[in-house]
This record gives C-alpha cells, structure tokens and sequence, in this order.
C-alpha cells in the first residue's frame, strides 16, 4: 500500500467529500467522522509521503498507469513532501476545532459544508502533489471553487467580498491556464519536468518570457501579493470562523508553493535569476507589501481584519525571499510556508474561539478575555510570539532566514522591512494584549460576580488549539533539522 | 510591407483572442454593474478556450476520430498517419476549461443572487453606498 | 476605473501581442504542438485503449485525473449554489398562506394557515407568482423530451466512435429536463425528480468515476490504471480499458446531468423552490 499514497492522498479525501455529501441527506451525524477519518488517511499518507522521501529521494506515481509527459504523475520531492503534511494537519486540526462552530452557524447544512470542506483539501493537495501543469489548473479552480462557497456563507457583507475575489481569483487562474498554454504552443508538453528539459533552448523565445510573467502574475493574484491584494482583507474577514481557519492559514502558501515550484522546476532558476533580471524589481514590491501590509493592520480596529492583513505581509516575506535569488532565502521562504501556515492557523483559531464565546471580535470587545479565556490567550501570546518572531517560536527561524539572504543578497531594504514588520507587528499584537487585559467597564458596581467566572472554549476547539501552539515552539526547535533534512534537498544546487 | 500583412493573417488567430480577452478583461475592472463583471468573465475565459483551439489546428487534417474502424475492433491493423488527424490534446483540455467556466458562472450567479437579496440592487457603486451608510 | 482598466488591458494585450510574434502560425503542421505529443496519441491510441474517437481516450484515459476533478469541479459548483442559496426555513410570510388552483376551471384560491382544502382531487398547488403556460408550448416540450433524452443517451454511449462523450450528452438529458421546469413549472419537476434524488446522484455520479479509479486501486495497479478490470469485466486488458471508459462516460454524464438540474432549480429559484423565472 506504500506505493500508493500520492494517490490515496487526493482520492481519499475525494471519494469522502462525495460519501459525506450523500450522508449529509440521510443522517447529518456521520458527516463529521467520514470527514475526520479522510483527512486522517490524508495526513498519514502525507507524512508517509515524506518519510518515504527521505528515505529514497524522488517519488513518481503515474496516474492510470501512463508515463508522463503522456499521462499525469505525481512528482513527490523534499519541498512537496515538506508541504503536504503541513496541508493535511492544518486541515484536520482545523476540522475538528471547527466542529462546534459549524454546528452552530450552519445547522441545517452540516453535510454541503464538511463536502466541500474535504474537497477544498483534496483541491489543495493535489495542487500540491501534481507534477503536470494542466492538472494544476483544474485543482486550483476545485479548491477556488470550494473556498468561494465556504467564504460567501458568513456575515451580511460576506457574499459581496467573495464575489470580488471569485473576480480575481477567475483573472488569476486563467492567467496561469494562459501562460501554461504558452508554454504548450512552444514545448508541446503539459509535465512539468518535461516542459524543465525543453525550455533552456527556447531561453531567448519572448513567448516563455510572456508565459513567465503571465502564470507569475496568475499566481500573485491568488496568493494577494500587493498590489493585487485587494480582494483578500474583505474576504477573510467576513467569513465563517470554520472557513477562514481552513483558508487563512492554507491558500495563500499553497499559491506560494506553486509560485516556488514554478521557478524551480519549469522555469528553473538559470532562467528565473540568471537570464531574467527582474528579482530586484520584485524584492522591492514584497518590502513595498510588507511595508503596506503591516500600515493597513494598524490602522484596522478589529481583530480578524488585523490578522488578514498581517497575512498580506506576510505573503511579503515569502515572495522577497524566493527572489532574493539565493540559497537562505530561498530556505527562508519555504521554512515559512510551513511556519506561516501553523501560526496563520493558531491565530485564527483563537479568532474562532472568541468569536463562539464573545460573538465578536471587534477591538472593543474584547476585554477582560485574559482572565475569561486564560488557554485561548495563552495560546494567542505564542502564536503573536511566533508572528513577531520571538525565539524560539518558529517564527524568528523563518526570518533569520530570510535576512541572512537579505544581506547575502545584499538588499537592505528587504531586511530593513522584514524587522520594520517584526516592530509593527509588536506594536499590533501587545495593543490587542493591552486591551484584553483590560476589564470590561461594568455599570452594576460592586457586585458583578458572573463576570468573575471562567468561560473557556469547548475541548474540542481547544486541544487543537493547544497543540498548534505548542507545534509552534517544537517547530521552532527542531528548524535545524528540518532545513538540513529536507529543505536543503528541496533547492537545486545551481542556485547558490 | 508584404512581410508584415502576411505576418498579420498568418497569425490572426492571436490578434482574435487577444482582442476578445481584453475586452472581457475590460468589462471586469471597468464595469459597475456585477452582472456585466460576469459577462466579462465569460468572454475572459471563453478566449482562452479559443486560442487553446486555435492551437490543435492543422492544415490538411480532419476531426481527431480514426477512420475506418467502425466494428472492425482492434485487431485490424490501421495505419494512422498523424498528419491526418488534427491535435486532439487541446480540444481534451478545453473541455475542463469549459466545464469550470461553467462552475465558475454557476457560483458567480448565485452570490449575486445574495447580493441582491440584501441589497435590491447589482450597481457595485450603490452597494457601496449602502455598506457606508449603515457604519 | 475606467481609465485604469484600459490601461491594464491595453498593456496586457500589447504583450500578448508581443509575445505572439514567437508563436507558429496557424494551422502550422510542424509546429512544437502538434508535433511533440499528439503523434503518439493519434497513432498510438487504437493499439494501447481501442477507442477510435481520440478525444474520448484522451479524456477518459491518458488524462482521465485530470477528468476526474472536472466532473468533481461541476459537482463542486451544485453543492456550492445549494449550500449558497437554498432556504430550508421559509420566511413566516411565505408559511402563512398556499395557493391552489382548481384544473378544470383554472380558478385560484387561497388557503390561510390552519384551514384546509375542499375534499377533492382537482386543485393543484401552485405558486403565488406562476402563470399558467400555454397548451401549445406545454404539449410540444412533452414531445420533444423522449427525443432529446434517447438523443443524449445515444451521445454518451456513442462517445467512443463519434463526437461526444459524458459531458455533452450528461448537458443534454439535463437540458431536456430544465425545458420541462420552463414549460411546466418547478414543481412539476421535483414531484419526478426530488430534490435529494438529483443531490444524491450527483456524487453518485462522481463516485462512479473515482470509484472505478478507486477500484483499479484496490486490485493493486495504480489508480485510474483500467487494464486491472479485466477480470471483473471478463474481457481481455485492451477492450477492458475501452469498457472501463464507457463506464466513467456513465458516471460523467449522471453527475453532469443531474448538476445542470440542481444548478437551475436553486438558480431560478433564488433557492425557495416555488416557480421561478
């Protein structure tokens, strides 16, 4: 059964999707266990996957049996193998935090949610694992299709936002659907590692310098890298707190992934960093973004809002260490995928959690949640920690990386603004402290003594959330390895 | 001269899809109205369809079905000559790509539907004015 | 806006149009498209799928993952409308009256909640905003629809030797049932086809296709790999491969079939399931 988990890993969760949806019709209560399991095969399969790429290096899977570049595989390395636990973890440990909340916004569509949910993560899965351009796309639009239905079921202004980014989204995906077929009209191939071994003749073809730019512009326009961030903040805020923890964390580093895979692989950094002479020009716009991204937080006076853009930072950070165009930013920006995606998780799930007790999460009123929700925001203070980039959260790993090649690089713009970001968000995340601190202003003087209790989240939302703080720290601790194990495999060595 | 006339009509397949695809790429930006966004959608996706096409054409080629082969099964040894057959692989692609835009327009009519259930209208600029409005 | 979308857009085409100065130029037979892949596919297709129509082996075969995920993309945009439109609880100014009309005499009551009808089998319920349609457009689309139905089966089963397949035959018999919802009324069609039958065989449908992936899986070759059939469909590899595609055809043309169906209903209905349009 080893050999196939590249398969089981998207089929499960698809075959579960449809299974669930048809359970949603005749009894709603087996719609949350199907869903588990399938993930739990996801993440199992997944961490296998990467065991097994430790262990043997490269792993192909034809689909249907055909060998590529006539069929579709699935190429498994070291910096997929990295990814897909992280997706399949984050998706499962959000799934089962979410449950309470689910059952309490959408009562009477428990099964079209966890279906679409499972399908989002079969989506983002494949995205990840494929290894053909073609196949990319569908996936892509699978997982946009899903996450538009999970966004627009949310608060009033939800449908509006969402529409928005289905616009842009659409745009992005058919940019990258136009410059894979470029690609096509001049190598003929849809696999990736074909198009790879065709391309260095055809270096000086202006029609792959247009389908580079085209499927990079695609990609950006999906991960909100500024300017086209536009659609995000919105969209992320007025969601359900169940799709956002799936969506927040997941989508914008899974577009990062692809981004990455295609300078890696299709283009290959010869072309990317030797023969174009762009990197400077788009390191400049990430400082611009994370710059932008960390004002726009400030100025914002609620607490989801905050994170959203904090997000668009933080995509910042990733795109300007992928085109530092050296080894430690490189390292940098895939050790953040990861980390990202953890902390991007653990934050929002505190969201969640305030959300299901306060109904809110509106700067005003929060107070007083450190002693009403003392795990909740125990669990907040690693993940802001982690963000800031506070050893030894994971998160200052990520950015020692990415400055070390800052200066490699020598651009001092980008380190300037990775640790004007680390200043912002410290300034962000201790007002947000300071005021949850604060007791609320009580007008029954003297004797409020209901306010005194306790009143923490569920177990179910909260032992994830405690094990996603803690993933933060052992993350953080055991980074050595993983950049030694798995991500220094993840980078060809021509780039230096 | 003559070379570039003959570049031009050698290549018009290109200019066609070009010009379709910015105008829908036009009608998204500029359009007010949501509903016309999602025209401009379509006409977005639906150029990309025809330059993917466009792309499987070849001169002197038919339909990508082999001929002679009905009932015969596959134990007749048929020369196929891969001159004669048009490029299959495009037309396979795009009818994935058909099949989202499809999805795609589906899901874009409904969350208008939403919208104007809350709004009473489509015009982006009204809606707006709503949304400031009620802070 | 409208200056800053002409701009992108004129940007945007003018590197297109750049860029498609290194394109080969149409319906050049030697270009790197139709020369690096397709050969093999067009001359390689009978002898590995035995499937004349190259389009069918391609898409069900060669790239069937990449079908797979289409037919869960339409499955996905069903669910999506449902989940986005669809009210189960009525707004209490809809639950307060029903509206009847009599056949025979075409009168319309209404009926306040708490009270009932007059005993008889001749009033039947209809929608405050339906208007009855005429006899000829009735009569006409009740014709029609065996025809277009026996047609769209005849292109689903008929995809492998001629132009056609799950898609454009699942689009067919769904598009006869919607002429049904349009000349009659919505309610007509969920009386034939409930709302959870077409739900539910919409990822039937899917799961048709992904199951005999799955299946494919269980017998121990990779997934989708068709040849392992063989001995459930007591055929040898080669014809395996070209009854398996007919049967993920199958699966397409249900979950498409049925998705145009569910998409209609909740579109044109804004998800109340009373007569829309």
């Amino acid at each position: 059964m080893s050999q196939q988990y590249p398969a089981l890993l998207v089929v499960v969760p698809l075959l579960s999707a449809m299974i669930i949806s048809i359970a949603g019709w005749v009894n709603k209560r087996w719609c949350f266990p199907i869903a588990v399991a399938a993930l739990g095969v996801a993440a199992c399969s997944s961490v296998g996957l990467l065991l097994q790429v430790l262990d043997q290096g490269k792993v192909i899977y034809l689909m249907g049996g055909w060998p590529p570049p006539m069929g579709i595989a699935y190429y498994i390395d070291h910096l997929n193998g990295l990814v897909l636990p992280v997706v399949s973890i984050v998706a499962l440990l959000n799934l089962i935090a979410a449950k309470k909340s689910i059952e309490q916004q959408f009562p009477d569509k428990i099964g079209p949610f966890y279906s679409l949910y499972v399908l989002m993560v079969a989506g983002l899965l494949g995205i990840v694992a494929t290894g053909d351009a073609f196949n990319l796309y569908v996936l892509l639009e699978i997982a946009a299709l899903t996450g538009y239905g999970l966004l627009a079921m949310g608060e009033e202004r939800a449908p509006l936002a969402t529409l928005n980014y289905l616009y842009m989204g659409t745009i992005g995906a058919c940019f990258y659907l136009l410059g894979v077929g470029y690609l096509y009209i001049v190598t003929g191939s849809l696999n990736m590692v074909d198009i790879a071994g065709i391309l260095p003749d055809l270096y000086q073809s202006k029609a792959v310098l247009a389908a580079f730019i085209i499927c990079m512009v695609g990609v950006w326009l999906k991960m909100a890298f500024f300017p086209l961030h536009a659609w995000l903040p919105n969209a992320y805020t007025y969601a359900s707190s169940a799709a956002t923890g799936l969506i927040a964390p997941l989508v914008t580093k899974v577009m990062i992934y692809v981004m990455i895979r295609l300078m890696l692989t299709v283009f290959t950094p010869a072309f990317v960093f030797s023969f174009l002479n762009v990197s400077d020009a788009i390191v400049w716009l990430a400082v611009i973004a994370i710059v932008t991204g960390g004002v726009l937080a400030l100025a914002e006076r609620d607490l989801k809002k905050m994170l959203a853009y904090i997000i668009v930072a933080e995509v910042g950070y990733m795109v300007g260490g992928a085109w530092l165009g050296n080894r430690d930013g490189m390292t940098g920006a895939i050790l953040h995928i990861v980390n990202d995606a953890l902390m991007t998780l653990c934050v929002f799930l505190v969201v969640g959690n305030i959300v299901y007790k306060v109904k809110s999460y509106a700067f005003e009123n929060l107070q007083g949640l450190f002693r009403k929700m003392p795990f909740t925001m125990g669990a907040f203070v690693i993940g802001a920690m982690s963000i800031i980039g506070v050893p030894p959260t994971c998160g200052f790993f990520s950015k020692w990386y990415l400055i070390t090649g800052a200066i490699a690089a020598g651009h001092y713009a980008f380190m300037a603004a990775l640790l004007f970001s680390s200043l912002v968000s410290v300034v962000l995340f201790f007002r947000v402290f300071e005021i949850c601190f604060h007791e609320p202003f009580s007008d029954n003087h003297g004797h409020d003594h209901h306010s005194e209790a306790m009143d923490e989240a569920p177990l179910s939302m909260l032992v994830p959330l405690l094990i996603v703080a803690a993933t933060l720290i052992v993350v953080g601790l055991y980074t050595g390895v993983i950049v030694n194990q798995i991500i220094q495999f993840a980078i060809p060595a021509s780039l230096v | 001269m003559t070379d570039l006339v003959s570049t031009i009509i050698a290549k018009y397949n290109y200019w066609i899809y070009i010009t379709l695809m910015m105008i829908g790429l036009y009608a998204m930006i500029a359009k007010n109205n949501l509903i016309k966004k999602i025209v401009g959608m379509s006409m977005f996706q639906t150029a990309i369809i025809l330059f993917y096409v466009s792309i499987g054409v070849k001169k002197g080629a038919t339909i990508p079905i082999l001929e002679y082969s009905h009932g015969h099964g596959h134990d007749t040894q048929l020369v196929v000559h891969a001159a004669d057959y048009v490029n299959p692989l495009p037309h396979v692609l795009m009818l994935t790509a058909i099949v989202v835009g499809v999805a795609t327009l589906g899901v874009a009519l409904a969350l208008s539907i939403r919208i104007y259930d809350r709004y009473n209208t489509l015009e982006e600029d009204e809606i707006l004015t709503q949304i400031r409005e009620e802070k | 806006m409208k200056i800053i979308g002409l701009i992108i857009s004129v940007l945007t085409g003018a590197m297109l149009v750049y860029a498609a100065a290194d394109f080969p130029a149409w319906s050049d037979p030697s270009s790197p498209a139709s020369t690096y892949l397709s050969p093999h596919f067009i001359e390689k297709t009978m002898e590995e799928t035995s499937v004349p129509n190259i389009v069918t082996a391609v898409l069900a075969d060669y790239r069937s993952f990449d079908t797979m995920f289409e037919t869960a993309v339409i499955f996905s945009a069903g669910l999506v409308c449902f989940f986005l439109l669809r009210t189960t609880r009525r707004k209490e100014s809809e639950t307060e009256t029903t509206h009847y009309r009599h056949t025979l005499t075409g009168v319309t009551i209404q009926i306040k909640e708490g009270h009932t009808l007059p005993p008889s089998d001749e009033f039947e319920r209809i929608d405050s905003l339906w208007t009855p349609s005429g006899l000829i457009i009735k009569t006409s689309c009740r014709l029609l629809v065996p025809f277009i139905q026996l047609f769209g089966l005849y292109v689903i089963a008929h995809g492998h030797y001629s132009p056609g397949g799950g898609f454009q035959g699942g689009v067919i018999l769904g598009a006869s049932i919607i002429m049904l919802a349009i000349s009659y009324d919505l309610r007509t069609i969920i009386e034939r086809i409930s709302e959870k039958m077409v739900a539910v065989l919409c990822a039937v449908g899917v799961l048709i296709f992904s199951g005999t992936g799955a299946l494919c899986l269980l017998l121990g070759v990779n997934f989708l790999d068709y040849n392992a059939l063989a001995p459930i469909l007591l055929v040898d590899p080669l014809t395996a491969r070209s009854h398996a595609i007919l049967i993920v055809e199958i699966g397409v043309g249900v979950a498409v079939m049925t998705t145009m169906i569910w998409l209609y209903c909740n579109l044109s209905s804004a998800g109340k399931y009373n007569q829309g349009l």
